[in-house]
């Protein structure tokens, strides 16, 4: 790593990773702490501001990963709070829901709001265009917080340990809910983002995240030239270098500085609820 | 810094943005690297990649010595001995071979005596593990990935075989590293463009443990971003940033 005087990697301009997560000891990794310090120490030598983050229940250790217990969404979502809580500078956090236990999973989002969570985070208990989860999307609405909702880019079949949804599950939803910002997850995180971006075209409410390990050439132009950068949102999940290359990629691509800066953090500043991001405010025009 | 894993032309299952010599030259020096190891991206899928090799050789005649041919090699192909044999005179560092797309197991052959045949010929062998993520390839791209039984079955095949794998992931270069002698490791490099980076550190994690002079530079242009492994370098932890990747230069030294 660098000498922490080197500036950093992303520019010296705020920038929100709109979707990185956490682990905790509640999960089945030993060595949840130390990838939890790496990212920070990522974050800090990239130049990220804020991680907007979420944690999965207990991570697949005592319910699945994408169908978390009530019990294990309630202990993740203290721990992502403490994290929150803890690094107040530069840590924001998700409340992480199962739809399929409705009343519990509006009665967290009331909770986690009460304690500064500034966004919510649907994995992939249910499919997005399922009726059960407006009681979820009109919660968001009445707390002012935008819906990061996990995706699949263009789902041919059922995959194992999830239900997935794509972008025309999550358009249908977001039609039903035109009053709430959707952040469609990781256009570069599985399957085809070629067909995700005419599926949601349509639907303004809709952003889209960048995250992802898929690092494809054409992918990021493809998003600008079908959404426009107004509707692009930074950010790494797990795979951090993929995060910093693609941020290097809008370089590449020659966008404006006014363009980029609505993808570092001004789309961000825009959608979540205000005072989020005091470091990234006032969001550029 | 070279890049070995750097192709030119059309892919078959979705557009590719301008997949040129020329442009790869001005993304090599906006990236500060000195040269690349180039592929003909189209051969890997022709039957008979010849032609598709013909057109790599004239393609990259202008920008020699700093886009360095690496022709696609069928060895159940009449006559692939003789291309071998071109490839040398073209001035190629390596080989590329494609044995899933060519429906090859893990165990044929005809993928040892081509090995055996690069080496000889003082050539690497290029091995590819994947084009795509396996969750958004094309139903006609049926191939699958390259498995690291394959890779073994390679490395243990003499000791003048000298492997670059690309496009590997951690757990199959661990598979793979730790099913070697440690002779056999020696025959093996690694390119880094799809190993993962913070949080998880798996670069890190793979420098720690296997050594950073079994890696080498690749990007996989022009299908993926050639900022990613320059970014991975960068956000190396302190223990490990900045140590030396092998030279492909010296594969045979």
């Amino acid at each position: 790593m660098s000498p922490v005087s080197a500036p950093p990697l992303g520019g010296p301009e705020p920038l929100i990773d709109v979707h990185a997560h956490f682990h905790h000891a509640g999960g089945p990794r030993a060595d949840w702490a130390a990838v939890n310090d790496a990212r920070f120490r990522a974050g800090a030598r990239i130049g990220i501001t804020y991680h907007v983050a979420s944690v999965l229940g207990s991570w697949g250790f005592s319910s699945p990963i994408y169908f978390p217990s009530p019990r294990d969404v309630t202990a993740g979502n203290d721990a992502m709070l403490a994290i929150a809580e803890r690094e107040p500078a530069c840590v924001r956090a998700y409340v992480t829901v199962n739809p399929n236990h409705t009343a519990h999973a509006v009665q967290e989002i009331a909770r986690c709001a009460a304690r500064g969570a500034v966004g919510l985070k649907l994995a992939a208990s249910r499919r997005a265009d399922d009726p059960l989860l407006d009681p979820v999307c009109e919660a968001a609405a009445r707390h002012g917080l935008p819906v990061l909702h996990h995706v699949w880019q263009h789902r041919t079949r059922d995959w194992p340990t999830q239900e997935i949804s794509d972008g025309v599950d999550l358009a249908a939803l977001a039609r039903r809910h035109v009053g709430v910002s959707f952040i469609l997850a990781h256009i570069g995180g599985g399957g085809d983002y070629l067909h995700t971006l005419p599926a949601i075209a349509d639907t303004p409410n809709i952003l889209v995240d960048v995250s992802g390990s898929g690092v494809d050439r054409g992918m990021l132009d493809e998003a600008i030239l079908q959404l426009g950068a107004e509707r692009i949102l930074w950010g790494c999940d797990v795979t951090m270098e993929t995060g910093i290359a693609k941020l290097m990629g809008f370089e590449a691509i020659r966008l404006d500085a006014g363009q980029r800066r609505l993808i570092r953090y001004g789309n961000a500043v825009r959608i979540f609820p205000a005072g989020s991001f005091p470091l990234a405010e006032p969001a550029p025009a | 810094m070279i890049d070995v894993n750097a192709l030119i032309g059309s892919y078959p299952f979705r557009y590719v943005p301008h997949p040129d010599p020329d442009v790869l030259t001005r993304v090599l020096e906006r990236e500060g690297l000195s040269g690349a190891w180039v592929g003909h991206l189209p051969s890997a899928f022709y039957r008979d990649p010849s032609a598709g090799n013909a057109q790599l050789y004239t393609a990259l005649a202008p920008y020699q010595p700093t886009l360095r041919p690496v022709p696609a090699i069928r060895p159940d192909w009449p006559k692939w001995e003789q291309a071998v044999r071109t490839a040398v005179r073209a001035g190629a560092p390596a080989v590329r071979a494609y044995p899933t797309i060519w429906q090859f197991g893990p165990h044929d052959p005809r993928m040892r005596e081509l090995a055996q045949a690069c080496g000889d010929a003082r050539l690497a062998l290029v091995l590819t593990v994947r084009f795509e993520d396996l969750r958004q390839r094309h139903p006609l791209d049926a191939a699958g990935d390259l498995t690291a039984a394959a890779i073994r079955d390679l490395a243990r095949c003499g000791p003048g075989v000298r492997l670059v794998v690309a496009a590997a992931g951690r757990e199959m270069i661990e598979e793979v590293h730790w099913g070697l002698t440690p002779e056999e490791q020696r025959r093996v490099v690694w390119d880094i463009s799809w190993i993962w980076g913070p949080p998880e550190d798996h670069l890190a994690r793979l420098f720690r443990t296997i050594g950073a002079d079994r890696f080498v530079y690749g990007t996989q242009w022009p299908l993926r971003l050639t900022q990613a492994p320059r970014a991975n370098l960068a956000l190396l932890p302190d223990d490990v940033a900045g140590k030396p990747l092998a030279d492909p230069d010296r594969l045979f030294v």
